[in-house]
């Protein structure tokens, strides 16, 4: 069973992935439209499967939009962990892990962007 | 083929028994007198030193193991005064202590005449040069073998274990003659040597190797005797024992157990009586002459067979033939002996590991590899790949401290290990020799 077959087979649709690997160890990142299913699905078929908590910050779809706001970013201290996108035409979404939650958010909704919270997903 | 100590060397068997049974009663009578933990063990086993009238008597006495060692952490089982202690040595415990043991000065000396008895037998004398290349330090490869060299006057280039390359150079430009270490560090050595342009059959003078410490082959035997003109030399020996204690004789047709060091025995291990002449069996030494601390009918957990034709080198002492397996699952890589036990001890000291691991050992080219498969618990496992990589390299350091082998650890998905009914198979040993 493999981590698609699994998301097929439960129904489950992947918005947005990341795939990172080190040493023998393969680590998948996904946005999906039914996590809790997803997760079940996964875990039933002996995956170590966990949740964690990201930011989705809404970005216009247009050149210099990253560079943007990781400048804002960096002026504000804040580490990004990951950090992986898509373009949903007429805007782009920014999937971001960051260190620190709670200031990233004040950093981000200060500098006037919006961040998409999970009914956008569903 | 120079001899050492001819007397003892060519005396008459009966001579050699009749010296053994004086030697093995004074040794039993002295465990009797001065260890609590053996007189114990003789009582329960019904004997007493004056029931030892001949030397198959030595059959009603106990057998001593590892777990003795072990129970006995660090020196509750020495009979000499601490003072008469001048030198301790470790070893690889079956789990997290080492096997430590002591020698007293007389324990030393009969060591390194027995080591220089044979390597004389092998072909060395005063002019060789010797390069060791077994570990110096605790355990007692390198000092052991540095000190029956020199005892017969070698020059000892004492270069431990490691720095191939420098190795070469010293044995290319000092003229060494005899190499001690593991045969696949020997045949390392050739092709690095190769690399590096130097022929060992031509560019230098090295002739004889004194090889052990792992299980070789007559195969490779040759091939290392057709590649590099070295003759290989089979040694024997074990901390417990003394060190490196025995080789084979220039005949290279067994190894010598000098009879006044060592009574050998080869028992069936499910009967625990001894096996029919060339018969294959388990191992059981006791050594005459220790003072430190007693090893009587030792039970080493090697398997092999006793030759006690003559050789024909004319020594009057038995021949073992190559080990051929282990009654424990006990490995050895690189020469170290390494215990699937301590291994586990050792991982599940660390709180992010499973319950289940396997040891994969293979032999890529001439050294042996050590890989250990880990199962982390789910709980541990986070998409951080750095965090993952430092639980990996945590778990590794720790294994590597207590082995004292550059074992790799690889951290694997719960579940992915194969399950076992009954006892796990715990090590894939890839190795043929």
């Amino acid at each position: 069973m493999d981590v698609a077959k699994a998301m097929k087979e439960s129904k489950v649709n992947i918005l947005g992935f990341t795939i990172a690997e080190g040493s023998g160890y393969g680590v998948i990142r996904m946005l999906v439209d039914h996590p809790e299913r997803a997760h079940e699905k996964l875990v039933k078929e002996g995956f170590v499967a966990k949740f964690t908590d990201v930011l989705a910050v809404d970005m216009e779809d247009k050149p210099g939009g990253l560079y943007d706001l990781t400048e804002v970013l960096k002026d504000n201290g804040i580490n990004i962990e990951y950090a992986y996108g898509y373009r949903n035409r007429p805007r782009a979404v920014l999937i971001l892990r960051v260190e620190n939650i709670d200031k990233a958010v004040e950093t981000i909704l200060a500098s006037g962007r919006t961040l998409l919270d999970t009914s956008h997903f569903t | 083929m120079g001899c050492w100590n001819p007397e003892i060397e060519l005396m008459p068997k009966k001579d050699l028994e009749a010296l053994q049974l004086k030697l093995f009663r004074s040794l039993v009578k002295s465990a009797y007198d001065h260890s609590r933990m053996y007189r114990d063990r003789m009582v329960a086993a019904g004997v007493e030193p004056d029931d030892l009238r001949s030397i198959d008597d030595i059959q009603k006495m106990p057998f001593m193991s590892k777990k003795d060692l072990r129970d006995g952490y660090p020196d509750k089982f020495f009979i000499a005064p601490r003072r008469d202690i001048i030198r301790f040595h470790a070893s690889s415990g079956t789990t997290g202590k080492p096997t430590v043991v002591g020698y007293t000065r007389n324990d030393i000396e009969n060591w390194s005449e027995s080591l220089a008895r044979s390597i004389v037998s092998a072909g060395l004398d005063e002019n060789d040069v010797v390069q060791v290349a077994n570990t110096y330090g605790l355990f007692t490869g390198g000092l052991g073998f540095h000190y029956a060299a020199e005892r017969i006057g070698a020059a000892v280039v004492p270069a431990s274990t490691g720095g191939t390359e420098r190795q070469i150079e010293l044995i290319k430009d000092l003229g060494v003659t005899a190499y001690a270490a593991t045969p696949s560090y020997m045949v390392h050595l050739a092709e690095v040597a190769e690399r590096m342009g130097v022929s060992i059959k031509n560019d230098t003078k090295l002739r004889i190797g004194l090889l052990g410490a792992e299980p070789w082959s007559e195969k490779m035997r040759d091939r290392i005797y057709d590649w590099t003109g070295v003759k290989g030399i089979n040694c024997y020996g074990a901390s417990e024992l003394s060190g490196p204690l025995f080789s084979e004789c220039g005949e290279q047709n067994g190894i010598h157990f000098w009879r006044d060091i060592t009574y050998l025995e080869i028992i069936d291990p499910k009967t625990n009586e001894p096996v029919g002449p060339g018969e294959r069996g388990e191992m059981v030494l006791t050594m005459l002459k220790k003072e430190a601390f007693p090893m009587i009918r030792y039970r080493i957990g090697d398997l092999s067979v006793a030759d006690e034709e003559k050789c024909n080198c004319g020594r009057t002492h038995p021949r073992l033939r190559r080990i051929t397996g282990r009654v424990d699952d006990m490995l050895i890589v690189r020469g170290i002996n390494v215990f699937p036990s301590q291994v586990e001890y050792s991982l599940m000291a660390n709180p992010e590991v499973g319950n289940e691991f396997q040891i994969v050992v293979e032999r890529k080219g001439a050294l042996d590899t050590m890989h250990v498969k880990v199962e982390l618990k789910p709980e541990a496992f986070t998409d951080n790949i750095i965090e993952l990589n430092a639980i990996r390299e945590r778990i590794a350091f720790k294994l590597r401290n207590l082995l004292n082998v550059g074992a790799t650890v690889e951290l694997v998905e719960p579940g992915t290990l194969p399950r076992f009914e009954g006892k796990a198979k715990r090590v894939m040993d890839r190795r043929e020799y």
